[in-house]
């Protein structure tokens, strides 16, 4: 028993990272794919102009513990996308 | 607000059926974690992958050999107290649901974050834990 949103994607629900084509990373549960972009829920992000750690221990820090929520909702717009996956892709 | 305790019932007899206790209050969590030993600790929640994933992968995990000396339980979004102080005990973690973290002493020494748990089957979470449970826990004699 669970809650199924069949209509919102086939990343609905899943936590994923998404590259830009600016400086920052971000990550989040995708709620949903629309014509504006990703939107993403419990939203972290990566920037280095704020960051001690580089995009990758970043990451990888991520991939072991999870993301601190520091947006509760973010839309990526379309544009501004270079690459989503899924954030437990990156696991050793 | 939390859910509607009708709503969430079967997930979380899903799991306390199978023994796996459960902590509704500060209190109860606070006396779990007072006691020494190992102690798996799942937050339990109504999204999809707990459905697919984490209970079922617990169920299986709790098969094993070898095991914790307790399995207990809050319910994110049910319990809004016991799963606070729950967070509490692992504030080093950001936190997320459902989640599974495996204590000794007090001390998380594997957890598994709600993205380790998304799109994967109940095996493939079973032996993550299992390997933690080998790791940590003492088989009983």
């Amino acid at each position: 028993m669970g809650t199924f949103h069949d209509d919102k994607g086939e990343l609905h629900g899943i936590t994923v990272v998404v590259e830009t084509t600016g400086p920052r990373t971000y990550i989040g549960r995708c709620f949903e794919e629309t014509e504006q972009g990703i939107v993403l829920l419990d939203v972290d992000f990566h920037d280095p102009a704020e960051h001690d750690k580089t995009k990758d221990e970043y990451l990888q820090h991520a991939v072991k513990f999870g993301q601190w929520k520091k947006l509760a909702k973010f839309v990526v717009p379309n544009d501004e996308v270079a690459k989503v996956q899924r954030l437990a892709e990156l696991a050793p | 607000m939390p859910y509607d305790p009708e709503m969430v019932r079967p997930m979380r007899e899903e799991l306390s059926s199978a023994g796996v206790q459960e902590l509704t209050t500060i209190e109860e969590v606070d006396a779990s974690f007072a006691q020494s030993g190992t102690q798996l600790l799942v937050i339990n929640s109504v999204c999809g992958c707990a459905a697919g994933g984490a209970r079922p992968g617990v169920l299986l995990a709790l098969k094993h050999s070898v095991q914790p000396d307790r399995a207990t339980t809050v319910f994110a979004g049910q319990d809004l107290d016991a799963v606070n102080a729950a967070r509490a005990k692992m504030a080093d973690f950001p936190p997320s649901s459902p989640c599974l973290a495996l204590f000794k002493d007090g001390e998380v020494v594997h957890f598994v974050p709600r993205h380790m748990i998304e799109g994967r089957d109940a095996q493939s979470i079973a032996f993550d834990l299992v390997e933690a449970f080998d790791k940590h826990c003492v088989a009983a004699s």
